[in-house]
């Protein structure tokens, strides 16, 4: 493929258009599959992997082997609540594990793996060489974003996936109860336990449109991880000082735990829907701010 | 652009006004003669900028510099640390935009026409930098995965046909971070190699190899310069370059001091007449009374600039005078010599 391939290729549109745009996703398709490699055979990225599929292993134990059961964790909020639930019906342990992690566990991995997106390609030197190539600065951070989003969604289903199997093995399993007091049938509360977990990977996406954003600023990684986890940490704090409640709705991570909703009869879409348009347009918004800056940046490193 | 002094802001402004009037595909061939119109001599140049200048805040790092590299060339671009080479380099490749100016790549308009014509155009730029996990095949897989117009189911063989070039194809298998520095940089080469290319952008391909592995650098970039490859080569130490360069550009605080053939620039050296003689004061006396300037007295010889005199003529008025000749010599500066000049002595980087 010449550049002479590319110059003549407009002359014959039709059947070749097809033909072409074909030719072009497979290009896609193969820069992409390297960058998923990158990411998901580094040993740091395995490593995050197993301690996210760990907690729910732990947790799991911690439950069985506790005298208490599911009487020592009736207190408030979401966690607790699926606490109690766990010992009944081991499906509970994947969603106790995903409210879990989500506080810090899931998005320090989602801050690592964004963070490092273009600062640590930037760090290393190989940014200059990818686009010398030329990768295509646009092209470069659709491809880093697609990662992330398998990276998030990766994460979240893993978990879900490790709960709801060490749930089976150490509990008893059977139809679900609900938060609403209802009772469904097993399969349906395993299709809402993925739905969760999608639910959960869009919030992650937003985090990681966020960090892939601070990565374009810096090429520091280190330093761009950080300043995503401390942003992620003052959401989180200021989303539970109660006297700016007028601002929660509009933090990144107001929205996280609204999961729940997924777990009542009838299913609460507008809450759900709220969240994941609050996903959406901080992915827009930064997902752009990205872009604005990556496309105009000078690569000195 | 303000505070750039005098006449090269004029240049400066003409380039960028340029740049703007050409149509982005005036490198087809339907506009080849309108460019041509314009421009002397546009397909001959591999590379082609116009009052390129980039300023880092307050600093100007490239000052409009007019580079002219003719194709099949092997342009040494020289100047010490600092002297605004790796930035010429990575405006060349898109990866800083210029300030002012304009530039062209294979008569291609930069950085507009990047995909289009970077894929014709290997490099190396500040050094190798690569996976360190990651095997040096796979690190070059991955460079040929991010270049769209490169076919996958070639990529294995011209991979390793990369490697077998550069003598790494033993090593193909190992991980980056055991390669020893020498590699590294042969692994760089290598990537700009994956395939044919009709230029070469080499910044400080022998900076922190040994005498060995700088020759081998050198043999590898004749060895691509003979394939008709257009070699662009920047290096702070003339010596290193000399040997295989047809033209040079030497840089100085942002500027460029010095661009044609490297004959020329041998051309350039002042002539001195050197003369050895037991009576150095009455020779240098004779040598003053000609008007010789710059006349130094050492043990038994004595040197001057020799202008336009004659040597014959210095020669007849000393023996004329009475001062014993034993020799008479009129040595050219060596290149080296010529460079410093052009580049000023150490730490003046900044002019």
């Amino acid at each position: 493929m010449s550049t002479a391939d590319l110059a003549g290729a407009p002359a014959d549109a039709g059947g070749a258009g097809a033909g072409e745009r074909l030719a072009a996703f497979a290009r896609w398709a193969r820069l992409l599959r390297s960058e998923l490699a990158l990411v998901f055979l580094r040993r740091r990225t395995i490593a995050l992997l197993a301690v996210l599929a760990a907690v729910p292993v732990l947790l799991g134990v911690v439950l069985k082997v506790s005298p208490g059961g599911a009487g020592g964790g009736g207190g408030s909020g979401n966690g607790p609540a699926f606490l109690s639930q766990v010992t009944g019906n081991g499906v509970f342990l994947a969603f106790l594990a995903l409210v879990v992690e989500s506080t810090l566990i899931l998005p320090l991995a989602v801050a690592v793996v964004s963070g490092d997106a273009i600062a640590g390609e930037a760090g290393r030197g190989t940014l200059r060489y990818l686009l010398a190539v030329p990768a295509g600065r646009t092209r470069l951070l659709g491809i880093k974003l697609v990662a992330i989003k398998a990276f998030c969604a990766c994460a979240c289903l893993l978990v879900a996936a490790v709960g709801a199997a060490v749930g089976a093995i150490l509990f008893p399993v059977g139809p679900v109860t609900l938060l609403s007091g209802t009772s469904v049938p097993l399969a349906d509360g395993l299709l809402r336990l993925v739905f969760v977990a999608l639910y959960l990977a869009a919030a992650m996406t937003a985090l990681g449109a966020i960090g892939l954003a601070i990565s374009t600023f810096t090429e520091h990684p280190v330093g761009a991880i950080a300043a995503i986890l401390v942003i992620a940490v003052a959401s989180e704090v200021a989303d539970s000082v109660s006297q700016i409640a007028v601002i929660h709705p509009y933090l990144p991570t107001h929205f996280w735990l609204t999961f729940d909703a997924m777990l009542r009869v009838p299913v609460d879409w507008p809450d759900l829907l709220h969240g994941l348009a609050s996903f959406a347009v901080y992915a827009v918004i930064f997902g752009s701010v990205a872009w604005a800056r990556f496309t105009t940046a000078d690569v000195t490193s | 652009m303000t505070a750039r002094p005098g006449t090269g802001q004029d240049e400066v402004s003409f380039g960028r006004a340029r740049g703007r009037d050409e149509p982005a595909d005036a490198w087809r061939p339907g506009s080849v003669a309108a460019a041509a119109a314009r421009r002397p001599d546009p397909g001959g140049l591999a590379v082609a900028t116009i009052g390129l200048a980039k300023r880092f805040g307050e600093q100007l790092a490239v000052a409009g510099i007019d580079l002219a590299v003719p194709r099949g060339s092997v342009y040494g671009f020289l100047g010490p640390n600092g002297s605004g080479k790796t930035t010429t380099i990575r405006m060349l490749l898109g990866l800083i935009q210029p300030t002012e100016g304009s530039q062209r790549l294979l008569g291609v308009s930069m950085p507009a026409g990047a995909n289009a014509v970077l894929p014709r155009v290997g490099s190396l730029v500040e050094g190798p930098a690569f996976y360190p996990q990651l095997s040096g095949q796979a690190n070059l897989a991955r460079l040929d995965a991010a270049d769209r117009t490169a076919s996958a189911r070639t990529a294995a063989a011209r991979i390793d046909a990369a490697l077998d070039r550069v003598g790494l194809l033993a090593a193909a298998g190992k991980r980056y971070r055991a390669y020893s520095l020498g590699m590294k940089q042969r692994l760089a080469i290598a990537a700009g190699l994956l395939r044919p290319r009709e230029l070469m952008i080499l910044d400080e391909p022998t900076n922190g190899l040994d005498p060995q592995g700088t020759r081998e650098v050198r043999s590898l970039i004749r060895e691509i310069a003979s394939d008709g490859t257009t070699v662009f080569v920047s290096s702070h130490l003339l010596a290193e370059v000399e040997q295989i360069c047809t033209h040079v550009g030497v840089m100085r605080a942002g500027e460029l001091v010095f661009q044609g053939p490297l004959e020329e620039l041998r051309g350039r050296g002042a002539a001195r007449i050197l003369v050895r003689t037991a009576q150095t004061a009455r020779a240098a006396e004779v040598l003053a009374g000609l008007g010789l300037t710059d006349v130094s007295v050492a043990d038994h010889e004595v040197t001057a600039q020799i202008g336009g005199e004659a040597p014959e003529t210095v020669c007849e008025r000393l023996v004329h005078a009475g001062v014993p000749v034993a020799g008479l010599e009129t040595p050219r500066a060596s290149l080296e010599d010529l460079f410093v000049e052009l580049t000023g002595e150490g730490f003046d980087v900044n002019g």
